[in-house]
């Protein structure tokens, strides 16, 4: 490993030495609400980061992440809650909560990539709408499962999950997983994924066997929302399916298209927007009976595509503009 | 046995239902590729104005079949307005952007018409007024058959027989056969291209519209959010019986009632909703072209 290659790390340090100040400094004395607000935050950059690393870098459209979502929140949960029958106190804050939140966590990420790996390697055969349909198919096919596997509750949901995610852990995933994506599209498989994306016909007459590609990217995808909905679960205590029908899923490709199919700090950036619109919506949205932010979401989704089809970002990262350096068309 | 041929009718009369709806994805399929996500919600929209017009001419005082008819004329009329304008402002300004960006654009657009049918609407069912009563139950040989069952079949079968007409023996029916050949060439050949591709989304729409008014006879409950797992289901059954291709889309969703039906029949109704999608997958799989079309070849 050259110097280089380690100077690239420290802003990665820096952001989890900050997130982990911010964690014992500043969260304890913020209002519950602003703390709530941030880990929604934090859980929509991870479905969003993950989700663009589909839709995005590899440029696949895929409207079923909630579905992976879903099979991380459950697992974790179930995990979790197996453990605390077995009489292990998982009480908030204490260490052993969160090393096994952790493992949990990874434990739904895990399970929830297997389900991507299967689910894409049939359909990253199709293409464009197909695939969209298909993924938003499957996406659906969990939910019904969910709400026929009596050992995850059914209809009714699991409930009484321990709420031990903490704005630090959170925030750490947040970290490793843009950390982990980031490095990813500039590694040779991430180079793969990104000419799979601008031509697919002359990825695959130069090598790069596409299908594989694909599934790759789509499972890596899939882990991280499954970990997303892993800390989803321990944070709101109860699951049910309905919680990641579509219109979760749309919400997800509203973050990344927002924020620019390929850009990673777009998407940061758009999760951050998204969560904080919702809440302020909240009022509004109690007033007139209807959920207006899906109005809005919608009109944003129509406006960007009509005026603005790459996105706030498009294909460029925030440090681009930053260093007034004009860059290639692709990242 | 008798059983049997219940859930037969029930199937097909379900399917063809789909059919009305599968036929608007697969036409506008057929010209522009792309995957008309609003087509759901236009379902949806014909509903509404339906229920709204029965309403307005209080249609359910002295329920008759001219009612029907007439419900049946405007909710059409408006779903072809509908479909012409999402078509206007939504898609053409599109029009040789990358696919992803239509298909956005058409999830937006579907979105829109759920959510602020909600607020225009109200988010809670509505009952469908009873505009028309076909009296009494027809049984054949034992087996029941609800009138207004037969009736919503037949409708639908004389509107495809209306849509095949028009595609195979008119010259519009000609010019989007064109239009879905190549478009690029059709337009070389003097075809006002933007123009058949409007008329389409109008006669898709306004099938589809008629679909809603049907669908409020037999269940009568109907919601903003109505449209979107017939909707999908719809699109299912073009993509299995070969999207872009008419028949195809009919026997597709034909073949999707009479499964539903079954699924149900067998008591694993809570399974229904993923049947479709676990159709589509398989039929993605093993026959990708769909059971009535064409394969076509990726060029470079």
């Amino acid at each position: 490993m050259g110097s280089a290659t380690l100077k690239g790390l420290v802003p990665w340090l820096v952001a989890l030495l900050t997130m982990a100040a911010t964690h014992f400094l500043i969260v304890p004395i913020l209002p519950s609400t602003l703390s709530e607000i941030l880990v929604f935050a934090g859980i929509n950059i991870v479905l969003a980061v993950s989700l663009n690393l589909v839709n995005g870098f590899t440029g696949q459209f895929s409207i079923g992440h909630a579905g992976f979502m879903a099979v991380g929140a459950y697992a974790a949960a179930w995990a979790t809650l197996a453990l605390r029958n077995a009489g292990i106190d998982l009480s908030d804050g204490t260490f052993i909560a969160q090393v096994i939140l952790v493992g949990a966590l990874v434990f739904g990420g895990l399970l929830s990539g297997v389900v991507g790996f299967l689910v894409g390697l049939p359909s990253l055969r199709l293409k464009g709408d197909y695939l969209a349909i298909v993924t938003l198919g499957f996406g659906e096919i969990i939910r019904v499962s969910l709400l026929n596997l009596d050992f995850l509750g059914g209809a009714r949901g699991l409930s009484g999950i321990p709420r031990i995610t903490s704005f630090l852990l959170v925030y750490l995933c947040v970290v490793v997983t843009v950390f982990v994506i980031w490095r990813l599209i500039r590694s040779n498989h991430g180079r793969a994924l990104l000419a799979v994306r601008e031509d697919e016909v002359a990825a695959e007459s130069m090598g790069v066997n596409t299908t594989q590609a694909k599934v790759r990217a789509f499972a890596i995808g899939a882990f991280f929302a499954g970990i997303a909905g892993g800390l989803y679960g321990h944070y709101l205590t109860i699951l049910s399916p309905a919680a990641f029908d579509f219109n979760r899923s749309f919400e997800i490709v509203i973050m990344v298209v927002l924020g620019g199919m390929g850009s990673l700090s777009g998407s940061v950036v758009a999760a951050v927007l998204l969560t904080l619109l919702r809440e302020y919506l909240r009022d509004l949205a109690e007033y007139t009976q209807v959920d207006l932010r899906m109005i809005i979401y919608s009109l944003i989704l129509i406006g960007l595509m009509l005026l603005r089809p790459n996105g706030l970002l498009g294909t460029r990262e925030l440090k681009d503009f930053w260093r007034r350096r004009p860059t290639g068309k692709s990242a | 046995m008798i059983d049997f041929f219940q859930h037969v009718i029930n199937g097909l009369s379900l399917g063809s239902i789909y059919a009305l709806i599968a036929l608007g994805y697969t036409m506008v399929y057929g010209v522009l590729r792309l995957i008309n996500f609003a087509h759901s919600e236009v379902y949806m929209m014909g509903a509404f104005i339906g229920y709204y017009t029965s309403r307005m001419f209080q249609l359910d005082q002295n329920p008759s079949f001219m009612n029907l008819l007439l419900v049946m004329i405007v909710a059409m009329a408006g779903c072809a307005v509908i479909g012409f304008v999402i078509e206007r402002f939504a898609y053409r300004p599109l029009r040789g952007a990358s696919g992803i960006n239509a298909l956005i654009t058409a999830v937006g657009v579907s979105l829109f018409l759920q959510f602020s049918g909600q607020l225009g609407f109200g988010a809670d069912p509505k009952f469908y007024p009873q505009i028309y009563q076909p009296a009494g139950e027809w049984s054949v040989g034992g087996l029941q058959v609800n009138p207004l069952q037969m009736i919503v079949a037949v409708i639908a079968v004389v509107l495809m027989l209306l849509l095949q007409y028009i595609i195979f023996g008119t010259r519009l029916g000609r010019a989007m056969r064109a239009v879905s050949f190549s478009r690029d060439t059709a337009r070389l050949m003097g075809i006002p291209t933007d123009l058949v591709i409007s008329a389409t989304f109008m006669i898709g729409s306004a099938l589809a519209g008629a679909a809603g008014v049907l669908v409020g006879l037999i269940y009568p409950k109907i919601d903003p959010l109505m449209g979107v797992m017939p909707g999908l289901k719809a699109f299912v059954a073009a993509v299995v019986g070969g999207i872009g291709n008419v028949v195809g889309a009919v026997i597709g969703a034909l073949l999707l009632g009479l499964s539903e039906e079954f699924v149900v029949a067998f008591g694993r109704s809570t399974f229904r909703d993923a049947l479709a999608f676990g159709l589509l997958i398989l039929i993605l799989l093993f026959r990708p072209q769909g059971l009535m079309g064409q394969n076509l070849r990726e060029k470079v």
